[in-house]
């Protein structure tokens, strides 16, 4: 069963569940290949691994970022120790009976740690507390199914009950196929939550990482207070090669890129992995007290 | 007929046969009348045969069909004195979506909803109902006027697709849709939602979050189009069929998931067959739920419509599994 192959301690702790000291080990696997060094996607520059992690996982020659697991997303993002982790023994059922759906959300549970796509939970960044969403592309390739959406409808609930700022991170191919038209009504159903978050006049920082695609990118990924994004990110709604086949031509190599979508008026700002957590700092610093008129 | 669909030529090729034998009694005097009853007859138990089992790809076809009646129908038959409203007021005016002001039973309303052509010169201009970002942002503009003034808002969806195109990415798809997502959920009047052809993925969804979700029973409403789907699966997007078969997208399906209402009976073989009668039907499903919703606040009418969706998707827990 599933519960066998999911790691014992979450049987007990469903609630808080203390960030792991070492997020690379926790990650279990690692984006990065095993070993000493790495060589860059992008520019081809090797680098040392311990190097590599140190500077965000971002290359030392040419700044391509590389991908984050949630736990690594974690720990740089929040302060030391400061994490409780919300609804992490939801798991997926297969609402379509879909050819081997859940074997293969197992496999990305033993693989990731994780029980599904996002990780959610509450902590704090530079002293403010916030409830906080990492989405990881690892699993599934992020894609939004049901346990995604719920689970980001929970934290943003109790980001309003709390008064607390709610801060993601998307990294997703979109909406999960395998659960049909339930994965395209998650969509709806986080929208609608942050339609009652801005009611209450919640603050919401939603920060776009590679990939941020299709029915993320159209529901909450989009609807930050402010926007962000990491350099270098895919983020759009339609996919490159149905645009291309659509359209019958090339499209230009930055198209769907952060640098793009800034250009075009879409995001607020492209912000450096290693500046991330500054400007984070600045926008709950500023929300901290009630605008005066 | 030119749209006659695979699955129904044995029944168009019986009915070809008694239109012909009643030209020859008429004609030659003749008398057929006993055969062309017994083969109405048969007729009759062919449509039952044909049209009480759709498969859901026959019903695919059918929310295809290149007469299925669209939005501006509907309209027509539905309510009086519309006014079609046009442009985002930011960019320009889409085609691909529809809007305006009337009256239905009396009653103001906004009606809002996708567009598709009659024909391939129409269908160009119309994009084949795929909207671009200003679209969307036509649609929340009525709706916004809609909630100003007080009155119900009745969207028809009928889509493959928002477009994937260039210009429609770079001006903001998916902030467009997503937007809508938001703001539809906070609208204060009631928000009735009819899925009357193909509801495709987002770009559907984007006219979807109502106080009640209906569907056409030959619509369909789906995450990515069938062949979408087989394209991904099998890396063959001819096994669409398949795909169709497996993904519970038919309206009986969706009603059985919880996502919508209820289901808007049709005319035997389609909407097409009958336009007057199946807008009669709709008329009569959209007057019941207004009736439902008549009198609900502002603030019952948001958190319905927020439970509704939050209640959307199913999860179990380790403890539980």
């Amino acid at each position: 069963m599933l519960k066998d192959i999911f790691y014992k301690r979450k049987k007990y702790a469903t609630i808080a569940s203390p960030i792991p000291k070492d997020p690379v080990s926790a990650g279990e696997k690692k984006e990065i290949p095993e070993g000493l060094m790495v060589k860059c996607s992008q520019c081809g520059a090797i680098a040392y691994t311990k190097e590599l992690e140190k500077n965000f996982k971002v290359c030392p020659s040419c700044g391509h970022h590389f991908p984050m697991n949630a736990f690594e997303r974690v720990h740089a993002t929040l302060d030391e120790g400061h994490f409780f982790e919300f609804d992490s023994d939801m798991i997926s059922v297969d609402p379509l009976s879909f050819p081997d759906y859940l074997d293969k959300v197992e496999k990305d549970m033993e693989k990731t740690n994780l029980n599904e796509a996002v990780l959610t939970g509450e902590g704090t960044i530079m002293g403010h507390p916030v409830v906080i969403g990492v989405m990881d592309s690892r699993f599934r390739m992020g894609s939004m199914g049901s346990v995604v959406g719920e689970k980001i409808f929970r934290a943003i609930e109790r980001a309003i009950e709390k008064k607390y700022p709610f801060v993601l991170f998307s990294a997703s191919g979109g909406a999960r196929m395998q659960e049909g038209v339930l994965s395209l009504m998650q969509m709806a159903k986080t929208s609608a939550g942050l339609a009652k978050l801005h009611e209450e006049r919640g603050l919401f920082i939603s920060i776009m990482t590679n990939p941020t695609t299709g029915g993320v990118s159209a529901s909450f990924a989009s609807l930050g207070d402010y926007n962000l994004a990491e350099p270098g990110a895919l983020i759009g709604f339609a996919g490159r090669r149905i645009i291309e086949q659509t359209i019958r031509q090339e499209l230009p190599k930055d198209f769907q890129t952060a640098e793009f979508l800034l250009q075009h008026g879409q995001l607020d700002q492209v912000v450096h992995r290693k500046e991330m957590r500054n400007v984070l700092g600045k926008i709950l610093d500023i929300h901290s007290v009630r605008g005066q008129i | 007929m030119a749209g006659d669909l695979q699955f129904e030529k044995p029944l168009i090729e019986l009915q070809n046969k008694i239109l012909e034998l009643r030209k020859f009694t008429e004609e030659k005097g003749i008398d057929f009348t006993d055969e062309i009853e017994k083969l109405e007859e048969k007729a009759r138990q062919l449509q039952k045969e044909i049209y009480g089992n759709l498969t859901p790809w026959q019903r695919v076809q059918i929310a295809r069909h290149p007469e299925r009646p669209t939005t501006l129908d509907y309209i027509k038959h539905i309510c009086t004195d519309f006014l079609e409203l046009h442009g985002d007021r930011v960019f320009g005016d889409d085609p691909a979506i529809v809007g305006g002001i009337a009256k239905l039973d009396g009653q103001p309303i906004t009606v809002i909803g996708h567009q598709k052509g009659k024909d391939t010169k129409d269908n160009i201009a119309r994009n084949f109902g795929m909207p671009h970002p200003e679209g969307y942002r036509k649609a929340l503009r009525l709706m916004h006027q809609a909630d100003k003034f007080n009155r119900p808002i009745l969207c028809l969806i009928n889509t493959p697709g928002a477009y994937p195109g260039i210009a429609a990415e770079e001006r903001g798809q998916s902030e467009a849709i997503a937007r809508n997502l938001l703001e539809m959920a906070a609208l204060s009047v009631p928000v009735i939602c009819i899925v009357t052809g193909e509801g495709g993925s987002g770009g559907a969804l984007a006219l979807g979050i109502g106080n009640r979700i209906l569907m056409l029973e030959n619509s369909f409403y789906s995450v990515i189009s069938p062949e979408g789907a087989a394209a991904l699966l099998w890396k063959d997007s001819s096994l669409a069929q398949r795909a169709a078969e497996h993904m519970k997208i038919t309206a009986k399906d969706l009603k059985e998931l919880g996502v919508v209402d209820g289901v808007i009976p049709e005319p035997f073989g389609g909407a097409h067959k009958d336009i007057g009668r199946q807008a009669q039907l709709m008329k009569e499903a959209i007057l019941v739920h207004l009736k439902e919703l008549k009198g609900k606040g502002a603030a019952e009418l948001k958190k319905e419509r927020y439970d509704k969706f939050a209640a959307m998707g199913q999860y179990t827990t380790l403890i539980n599994n």
